[in-house]
């Protein structure tokens, strides 16, 4: 196994995802064959390539900073699990 | 009804043969009959296909009908629609109703087309068989234990199955020309910035394209133009002009040069697949197709590289389900980094929780430049190895995938089993190519696909030698013996 139950825990929580007591061992498992699989590159002949920035050359096209959008809160806030007073509310963060 | 193509709906329309309301008042009927067991929908929207066919029967009457006007088709539901159902095969977005059309969406509707429904897909399009949808599996209409493919795995099991003549689909390493190789359909996915991914949700975001999944050449060349052209709502979006895709597709083939790639052929490679590839090369070359053979050296590390770059772009890109603004939202939480992360575990499903990760560890800290600075590299190797191959050849041609569709179940206990399914496909999306499948043999009943990619914006060029080949052949005729 490349990771560890330990790293695996620390990868899940930066990315913010509870994982069950079942979930842990086939994770563990699936995660390392995943990265044993890709560590294959480090055997490609990369020494004076340039990383690829974007596949046809092109650079980030810009917008001027202006509003172009009508306000929709509330037909937008439909799909919000809790809202009030056009606010999305979540558990208290500040005792 | 159900057999006919656009092209063949269009005449038909154009003539007074039969209404819009007729073609899909029969496809809803034949969608409510036979969809039970193949789960290639998510959403049916009869009502509302029904209404627009009213209004397009009543705008050819009038005279003012788009190019598409009272075609039927479905969307992948990756695809936002406003006030309709859009899960993206996700528990995450179960209740989730979009408050805008996608434009790909607001396009084909614009010129006219009918969505019939909303089609089953590998959860945020993650996965090459559709099984790892929260809706389960789409099932093969070739033979139902197998799969259809993926991730547009519903939408090519629908058109394979006459149960619409067209849909949409996306394809970030082979979601659209896998599942068509592997239902007998044409699947084509365009150049990296040809069609709009606004209101397409995000999965990585340097290798989605939209594109289309169609029983002939002439029906994706027919929708391509509609899709295709420069949106501002799209930072990627290129203003490339687009050609008349309908018109230029009838021109002979003769001296086009395709050549077959050396690396394709090698071990791995179905024998039959292998069979009926040649013999679609052979009848190419009979109408005057120059063939030769090319070198895509770097071809192995096409999966290792896509499975860096995807799952870092993923991991990005899925942040945005937090719990709060929309998706699904965990019940009892303690605190708002517990409503993040169980959110999150019990919104998304195994394989995107692993590709989450994936992405997550070779953006970390003392790891990025070993695996995502390097894979960009790598990216750079694969993109130089097409370039160098189309100094002399027009196209490249080989195999979509290396065997017909497998059973269901076969490939869902090693994730690099099944991401071996994508060898021969993700390139293109690596290198942001535009590339196609069109149907080429059977092996044991079960169809082939041949896989046609092109230089950036030669969408004209593999659309024409696949229409050249259909002049010529009967294999995207055929139809599982149960759907006929």
């Amino acid at each position: 196994m490349s990771l560890d139950k330990e790293q695996v825990q620390h990868i899940a929580m930066l990315a913010r995802l509870r994982l069950a007591d079942d979930e842990f061992a086939e994770t563990v498992d699936k995660l390392s064959r995943i990265v044993d699989f890709v560590d294959q590159l480090s055997a490609a002949p990369t020494a004076d390539v340039v990383p690829m920035a974007h596949p046809l050359n092109q650079t980030q096209r810009l917008r001027p900073d202006a509003v172009t959008e009508a306000d929709d809160r509330d037909h937008i806030q439909e799909n919000a699990p809790e809202t009030a007073d056009g606010l999305y509310l979540v558990p208290r963060v500040i005792e | 009804m159900h057999s006919m193509t656009l092209v063949e709906l269009r005449d038909g329309l154009q003539r007074g043969d039969f209404s819009s309301r007729d073609v899909v008042a029969g496809l809803l009927e034949r969608i409510e009959a036979r969809d039970g067991e193949l789960n290639a929908f998510i959403t049916v929207t009869a009502e509302q296909a029904m209404d627009v066919a009213g209004r397009a029967d009543d705008a050819r009457a009038n005279g003012g009908a788009g190019a598409l006007n009272g075609l039927p088709l479905v969307h992948k539901d990756i695809f936002c629609t406003r006030d309709v159902l859009t899960t993206c095969g996700s528990r995450m977005l179960e209740d989730f109703v979009s408050p805008y059309d996608a434009a790909v969406v607001e396009r084909l509707a614009s010129a006219g087309a009918i969505m019939l429904g909303k089609t089953n897909m590998d959860e945020f399009a993650m996965g090459s068989s559709n099984e790892t949808s929260y809706y389960g599996p789409v099932r093969n209409p070739w033979d139902l234990s197998r799969s259809p493919g993926g991730s547009s795995g519903g939408s090519a099991a629908a058109v394979a199955a006459r149960l619409t003549p067209a849909a949409t689909g996306t394809d970030t390493g082979g979601s659209i020309r896998q599942p068509a190789a592997l239902t007998n359909t044409v699947g084509i996915k365009p150049t990296y910035g040809r069609v709009s991914r606004y209101g397409m949700i995000a999965f990585a975001s340097s290798l989605d394209q939209a594109g289309v999944i169609t029983r002939t050449a002439d029906d994706a060349a027919l929708l391509l133009k509609v899709m295709s052209g420069f949106d501002e709502r799209d930072s990627t979006s290129i203003d490339h002009p687009v050609p008349d895709y309908e018109a230029l597709i009838g021109k002979p083939i003769k001296g086009l040069r395709i050549g077959m790639v050396r690396q394709h052929f090698d071990a791995g490679l179905d024998e039959g697949c292998a069979t009926a590839v040649r013999e679609a090369l052979s009848e190419l070359e009979r109408q005057g197709a120059v063939l030769s053979e090319v070198d895509l050296p770097n071809l192995d590390y096409c999966v290792p590289t896509y499975y860096v770059v995807a799952p870092a772009e993923c991991s990005s890109n899925l942040s945005r389900f937090d719990g709060v603004r929309f998706g699904h939202r965990a019940d009892n939480v303690e605190d708002l980094l517990d409503l993040y992360c169980s959110s999150r575990g019990e919104g998304f499903g195994a394989e995107v929780k692993r590709r989450i990760m994936t992405g997550t560890y070779v953006l970390s800290a003392g790891y990025y430049d070993a695996y995502y600075l390097q894979a960009q590299k790598v990216r750079h190797l694969i993109s130089d190895d097409f370039r160098r191959a189309f100094e002399s050849v027009d196209l490249i041609a080989g195999p979509t995938a290396p065997e017909p569709a497998f059973g269901l179940g076969d490939k869902t206990d090693d994730p690099i089993t099944m991401y071996l399914n994508d060898i021969y496909t993700i390139g293109a999306n690596l290198a942001g190519l535009p590339a196609l499948s069109a149907p080429c043999g059977m092996v044991d009943g079960l169809p082939v696909g041949l896989h046609l990619v092109g230089p950036h914006w030669s969408e004209e060029t593999l659309l024409q030698a696949a229409h050249q080949y259909q002049l010529v052949t009967d294999w995207h005729k055929a139809c599982p013996e149960a759907y006929k």
